[in-house]
């Protein structure tokens, strides 16, 4: 079963968020943090610099993205070689089922789990414990949202909307943990847990920031070492890995692993940088016994094959999250599935179908700084004008608005129109004060409106040139 | 798409699109970026045609609305050497979206979105990129503080960087402050405002915050929709500071007596 799509409950969702003074304060600050540090590590030599790592990254993906059917060809082949065992899922449900069958394969009953998005779009974890498995998420952020019942509200800060009053009643309530405080206890806590359940593991799940295709690596990034504990200490491990995460050379990955962790925590390297090989070999002490590589699909050849393409160049680092001040408002649950903010926004409507996610594409001001900071330079405005687009031509669009919209460009079409559409305004603001009519009236709610001028501009302009004369 | 290459626009006749908040809501704005291109010796003209530049439209996906109204621009235009415009939203209009409005195949309606986005610019990049112009030789009648809101289209879909900034800096008796996250939008977003009103205001809300904060007398931004979002939302909050376009603030500096 896939994560359920709450998407064109948008606008409830929001207000739900924008009403949560706790979530406000949380999501504005680390969204903040990460933006600012960002701009100290990306620019830190220069602004050439940086634009040039970005130019660089995203020429990187766009080039593995040509290749895409090819690369993932030598991707297996060299996998193979490495001794991973190499699957391929076309959606989530083979995806889940293919790991439920290495689970029983292995006599796997405790399952650790790196952070993975991807596993969140497939449901792993609620098939896995459907099937009576015990899965642990080991990341912290992930583990916190684990506890509370909840799913992450942001792609690489998982628990971002949280205080830290609220993550240690989840401790407290869940855990047993003896109130605290001190986040460095609670860390610590956590820690000791997850420790217990690290080594009682049969099997880890992990995800793969990137697929190295030149050498059938699995190119891993994280800062709190659990991922790398999922893949190498339980006797099975399995890489769950989206078809667009391939790279083709250890080079692209070497740029690629400087602009993430610069673009999403400020960071020049994350504290462990991986590059993972296959299994234990024989004259290796430690390491699983078995590794597995699931490529999966969920949707993404389709997007492949539309002008939307660009998008799958993600490297999900959160940086058009933080930099949004439509996410920086509210944070990622309102957008209902599993990616929020920006990319969310363009992905979502791809992924589940643009009528399950009709509000997304207007989510947006279209200020421009997801572009601006995205390492992959992808071109999130145009692609929401886009998808607005795609929205009126399949009907999708509000009814009210389609005939606006016709009226409207009737009156732009001739400048007497126009100039009556001008009069009528001043006239009905006249007559109707502060009262807008329709949803005009959305923006008296919470703002004055000012006055038409009692002489339009193109009237001074002709009295001017009359004065003149 | 590589933009079409840009002429020098010095020495040519200027046609004002004065955009269709302007024309309605601040006539006075479109009056004061008259009086500053008059200041500095060029040819103004207004092509009473014109109506609006169509963006309403493109931006809630309506891309055949915008068509219409683009091909109004076009024939409003169609003599205009330069077009300048008190808006770096319209401006980026026609710079940036009009070229992929039409595509070849639309033949010479393309031909044209390419000429008018090679020769439309934004009014404070006209002045110091297009003429060089950075210093206007005026001074306000007493001293003020400014701070810039640096509007997203301007700052991002054209790249204006720090002209308004430079202008501003060179007037007489002026002073200029900072306003933290100068750079980030105030929630306006066009019909963004009154779809999604309430995400819209909580943007405004963390603007006003950081106007209210800021040390400066005034605010100074490139585009009068922005400016409606936030004086609306500094009026209904019953605070005293008030955002101006800066073709207002340049022409205080003119004395009052209009050329």
């Amino acid at each position: 079963m896939t994560m359920e799509v709450e998407s064109n409950n948008f606008i409830a969702l929001a207000d739900v968020a924008l009403h949560n003074d706790d979530l406000q304060h949380a999501i504005g600050e680390g969204t903040r943090t990460a933006y600012y540090k960002r701009l100290d590590t990306m620019f830190a030599h220069s602004d050439e610099h940086g634009e040039f790592m970005r130019q660089q990254a995203a020429e990187a993906k766009r080039r593995a993205l040509r290749h895409l059917p090819d690369l993932l060809e030598k991707a297996e082949r060299n996998l193979k070689k490495n001794g991973f065992q190499v699957e391929w899922a076309v959606d989530a449900a083979e995806a889940n089922q293919l790991v439920l069958d290495i689970a029983r394969r292995h006599g796997v009953q405790t399952v650790t789990k790196a952070k993975s998005m991807l596993s969140e779009e497939l449901g792993t974890n609620h098939a896995l414990e459907a099937a009576g498995l015990r899965v642990v998420e080991t990341d912290l952020g992930e583990y916190i949202i684990q506890l509370a019942g909840e799913t992450p509200s942001h792609i690489v800060g998982p628990v971002m909307h949280k205080t830290k009053a609220e993550i240690r009643d989840v401790f407290v309530d869940k855990l047993g943990m003896a109130p605290t405080d001190d986040a460095e206890e609670m860390v610590a806590f956590a820690r000791g847990m997850l420790r217990e359940d690290f080594l009682g593991a049969d099997m880890g799940i992990s995800g793969g920031n990137f697929l190295i295709a030149e050498t059938g690596s699995i190119g891993l990034v994280m800062n709190e070492g659990n991922g790398r504990m999922c893949a190498s200490l339980p006797r099975v491990h399995v890489a769950l890995v989206g078809i667009e995460k391939l790279v083709d050379t250890v080079e692209d990955y070497a740029t690629l692993t400087q602009v993430l962790p610069s673009s999403s925590t400020g960071q020049k390297l994350t504290v462990y940088t991986n590059i993972i090989n296959g299994p234990r070999r024989d004259d290796e002490d430690d390491g699983p016994e078995h590794a597995y590589v699931i490529l999966v699909d969920n949707g993404r050849s389709d997007i492949y094959a539309t002008k939307y393409a660009e998008a799958l160049s993600c490297i999900r680092c959160g940086a058009c999250q933080n930099a949004c001040p439509v996410y920086r408002t509210m944070g990622g649950h309102a957008y209902g599935w599993v990616y929020g903010g920006p990319i969310g926004a363009v992905l979502t409507p791809l992924f589940v179908g643009l009528e399950n996610a009709t509000p997304l594409p207007h989510a947006s001001s279209l200020c421009g700084s997801c572009k601006q900071v995205c390492p992959v330079d992808i071109d999130l405005p145009r692609m929401l004008l886009d998808l607005r687009w795609d929205l009126v031509r399949a009907g999708e669009s509000d009814g009210a608005w389609d005939m606006a919209m016709k009226i409207w460009a009737i009156g732009m079409t001739s400048p007497t129109r126009f100039n009556l559409g001008g009069l009528a305004a001043r006239v009905g603001q006249h007559i109707m004060g502060e009262y807008m009519p329709g949803v005009l009236g959305n923006w008296t709610k919470h703002r004055d409106f000012p006055d038409f001028a009692p002489k339009p501009f193109r009237q001074l302009w002709k009295e001017r040139k009359r004065g003149r004369a | 798409m590589a933009l079409p290459e840009r002429e020098s626009p010095v020495g040519k006749r200027v046609s004002l699109f004065v955009t269709c908040i302007v024309d309605m809501i601040y006539p006075e704005t479109g009056m004061s970026a008259v009086d500053i291109l008059e200041h500095i010796g060029v040819e103004v003209d207004f092509p009473l045609a014109q109506t609006c530049c169509g963006q309403p439209a493109f931006n809630s996906g309506y891309r055949d609305e915008a068509r219409t109204v683009a091909r109004h621009f076009f024939k409003a235009f169609k003599d205009a050497e330069v077009i300048v415009t008190p808006s770096g939203s319209c401006a980026t209009m026609v710079r940036h979206e009009y070229p992929h409005l039409f595509t070849r195949a639309d033949g010479t309606l393309y031909e044209q979105a390419r000429r008018m986005a090679a020769i439309t610019w934004e009014f404070s990049e006209f002045l110091v990129e297009g003429l060089g112009i950075a210093d206007l030789q005026l001074q306000l009648p007493e001293k003020e503080s400014f701070a810039m809101h640096d509007a997203c289209h301007g700052l991002r879909g054209l790249g204006l960087g720090r002209a308004a900034r430079e202008l501003i800096a060179n007037l007489g008796n002026a002073e200029l402050l900072e306003l933290n996250e100068c750079e980030v939008c105030c929630g306006f977003g066009g019909l963004f405002s009154v779809k999604m009103a309430d995400i819209s205001n909580a943007m405004l809300k963390n603007k006003v915050d950081n106007i209210n904060d800021s040390a400066a007398d005034t605010i100074v931004t490139g585009d009068v929709s922005c400016l409606t979002q936030m004086n609306g939302g500094l009026s209904r909050s019953k605070s005293r500071k008030r955002v101006l376009h800066l073709a207002d603030v340049l022409a205080k500096g003119l004395g009052g007596g209009r050329a």
